[in-house]
């Protein structure tokens, strides 16, 4: 009797112990994921905020005053459009370079009796494990005459390893029987890649694309690199430009005049997000799968 | 004679079979010159440290200069103190950062409500997507002391401000912390994918036996991803010398140069905008060396704790 009402009493403590951590969780978690939405929402209100109500208080949870002057001079500002253009070029152009030459080697690399398949493969790895830096490949696209054009934004990055590899496992994954009764049936290797293998990877081939379409909007460090001239700069470096180094003031540490802009430069940074926004949902349907592809080992 | 008579068969074997397969070669052919232009030949001109550059002779027909500019380099204060910076910088990252997911990913598996947990991962992804000129600006925004939250957040409890991205004391918190803040949900993926692969039955075996969820996260959940946890912690460990060059380059002004220079955004500055390009190459060859025996020992070490490693 007694050992049945312990073990009674003991089996409501788990429980709600249980309850308790249960609810904990759900707000830790809660408060965690607001956490990461919020920094944007603040941005989002300071955009649309006037000048005057957003230097009135550090609380940006909703527009003191509404405005949208911001983003009338936004629209106005011609390096904008012109880096927005910039950047949707080497966006797409690059992304189908880099699709093209990723499901040809991936492809090929992933028919493990072609003899030298192993090699190449080696060669590519190794060069996520060892790289000359950044001096020597600077001088390489000097070299090559690519300074100051879009392209040294989109040919030294045409092939990454990285994703070269989630494909190749996707491929090397995929039944070889089909292929082989193409094959029978008079079709081509290439045929194969053309007419089976493309087609029955379309899930795959889209995560990659997504990876190499975020990466090229994204990328800051090429441009850093190599592109100088005003006209040819994408949208990451004229945000640089407009959010960080035409403030004398930030340099320096102080305060007042760097802010004087605030509204206007959030409202670039809406700007350049929105075009990620709009493919997240995209995104969300697909990445998970390319994160678990890229797991296998390579 | 019957030798060569036999390599000329072999040779003409080997054409036979490259013919048959031309179209697969020359589909290599373009990944081939990629690989060789834009990684091979800089691995070949990081040999630039070894050399007086002169612009007009090329890194080739530059005469040697032997290990001057490694001499320089090692007697110069200042190269340890970048080096120091990208270590203590990602290591401060990998202490905080690593475990970080783990537990974020452990804390979704127990969520029961499947729209909540969506919910949350959707937001939780959304930094990794977004580049950190943009996330600069946006930090720049949330911690300025006049008109920023968080520094709103420490007044209105009566402290006084502090500037995160003007003072070397806040500094290298500020970039570990959004770091994490940008990354750890997309690192939950894997854990989360590792956490979905484990067996139910386990789980329902341990509650008959009555395991406390407790006890079943430290017998079931937590062996059932360690793999994962190490192949992980391997990838990290290996990447030490990438201290994060875009976030830097972004949020660091000369003000707190000190403590946030580390040996990319070195390199650059003095390569790039000083052209002293033979010592920019020797920092950067110094680090793709100690890189490369970072990724070879977490590999071994990985081998050696019965784990597949990653190459």
């Amino acid at each position: 009797m007694t050992a049945h009402a312990t073990r009674h009493s003991n089996k409501i403590k788990t429980s709600l112990g249980s309850k308790i951590f249960d609810v904990c969780n759900i707000v830790i978690l809660g408060l965690i994921a607001l956490s990461t939405i919020y920094p944007f929402w603040d941005s989002l209100v300071v955009s649309f905020s006037s000048l005057k109500s957003y230097l009135s208080t550090n609380f940006h949870l909703w527009p003191g005053e509404w405005s949208l002057e911001a983003y009338a001079y936004m629209f106005g500002n011609e390096t904008l459009w012109s880096s927005y253009l910039n950047s949707i070029f080497v966006t797409v152009v690059g992304t189908i370079i880099n699709m093209l030459l990723t499901i040809m080697t991936a492809y090929v690399l992933s028919k493990k009796d072609l003899k030298g398949h192993r090699v190449i493969m080696f060669g590519a790895v190794f060069t996520m494990m060892f790289s000359g830096g950044i001096i020597p490949l600077y001088m390489v696209i000097k070299d090559l005459k690519m300074m100051n054009t879009l392209w040294s934004m989109i040919i030294p990055t045409a092939i990454s390893t990285y994703n070269l590899i989630v494909l190749r496992n996707f491929f090397n994954a995929l039944p070889q029987s089909v292929e082989e009764s193409a094959m029978m049936d008079g079709c081509t290797e290439v045929g194969v890649l053309f007419r089976i293998v493309i087609p029955i990877s379309k899930p795959a081939i889209t995560t990659v694309a997504l990876y190499y379409a975020v990466d090229h909007w994204n990328d800051f460090f090429s441009a850093v690199m190599y592109i100088n001239e005003q006209k040819k700069w994408p949208l990451q470096l004229f945000l640089r430009s407009m959010l960080f180094e035409n403030d004398m003031a930030y340099a320096s540490g102080g305060e007042s005049l760097y802010l004087l802009g605030q509204p206007m430069k959030m409202a670039a940074v809406m700007m350049a997000i929105i075009p990620i926004m709009c493919v997240y949902p995209f995104f969300q349907k697909h990445f998970a799968k390319g994160v678990m592809l890229g797991a296998v080992k390579g | 004679m019957t030798t060569s008579v036999k390599a000329q068969s072999r040779t003409a074997a080997g054409w036979k079979y490259f013919l048959r397969h031309k179209y697969m070669y020359l589909m290599l052919l373009p990944a081939i010159i990629y690989y060789v232009t834009f990684h091979y030949v800089p691995m070949a001109g990081a040999m630039m440290a070894f050399k007086k550059f002169n612009p007009m002779l090329g890194i080739w027909g530059s005469p040697w200069a032997g290990f001057t500019y490694f001499e320089q380099l090692f007697a110069m204060p200042k190269f340890y103190s970048v080096l120091w910076n990208t270590i203590s910088i990602s290591f401060i990252r990998l202490i905080f950062g690593f475990p970080f997911p783990i537990i974020i990913a452990l804390m979704l598996n127990e969520l029961k409500n499947q729209r909540f947990k969506k919910i949350v991962q959707t937001s939780i992804y959304i930094p990794q997507f977004i580049s950190w000129v943009i996330l600069g600006g946006i930090m720049v925004n949330l911690l300025s002391i006049n008109n920023g939250l968080i520094n709103g957040i420490i007044k209105a409890m009566g402290f006084t401000p502090i500037g995160f991205l003007t003072d070397e004391k806040y500094f290298v918190g500020t970039m570990v912390v959004s770091m994490i803040w940008k990354t750890f949900g997309w690192n939950t993926i894997l854990y989360l994918a590792a956490l979905s692969g484990l067996d139910p039955q386990l789980y329902e075996a341990a509650t008959v036996d009555g395991a406390s969820r407790f006890k079943q996260l430290l017998h079931i959940t937590l062996p059932g991803i360690m793999s994962t946890i190490v192949i992980v912690l391997i990838t990290r460990i290996g990447s030490l010398m990438q201290a994060g060059f875009e976030q830097i380059f972004v949020l660091y002004n000369p003000g707190v140069y000190g403590v946030a220079d580390i040996i990319d955004t070195y390199v650059y500055r003095i390569g790039l905008q000083e052209g002293k390009f033979e010592l920019a190459a020797a920092v950067g060859l110094f680090k793709s060396i100690v890189n490369f025996l970072l990724v070879i020992i977490a590999n071994k070490v990985a081998r050696m704790a019965g784990e597949e490693g990653i190459y």
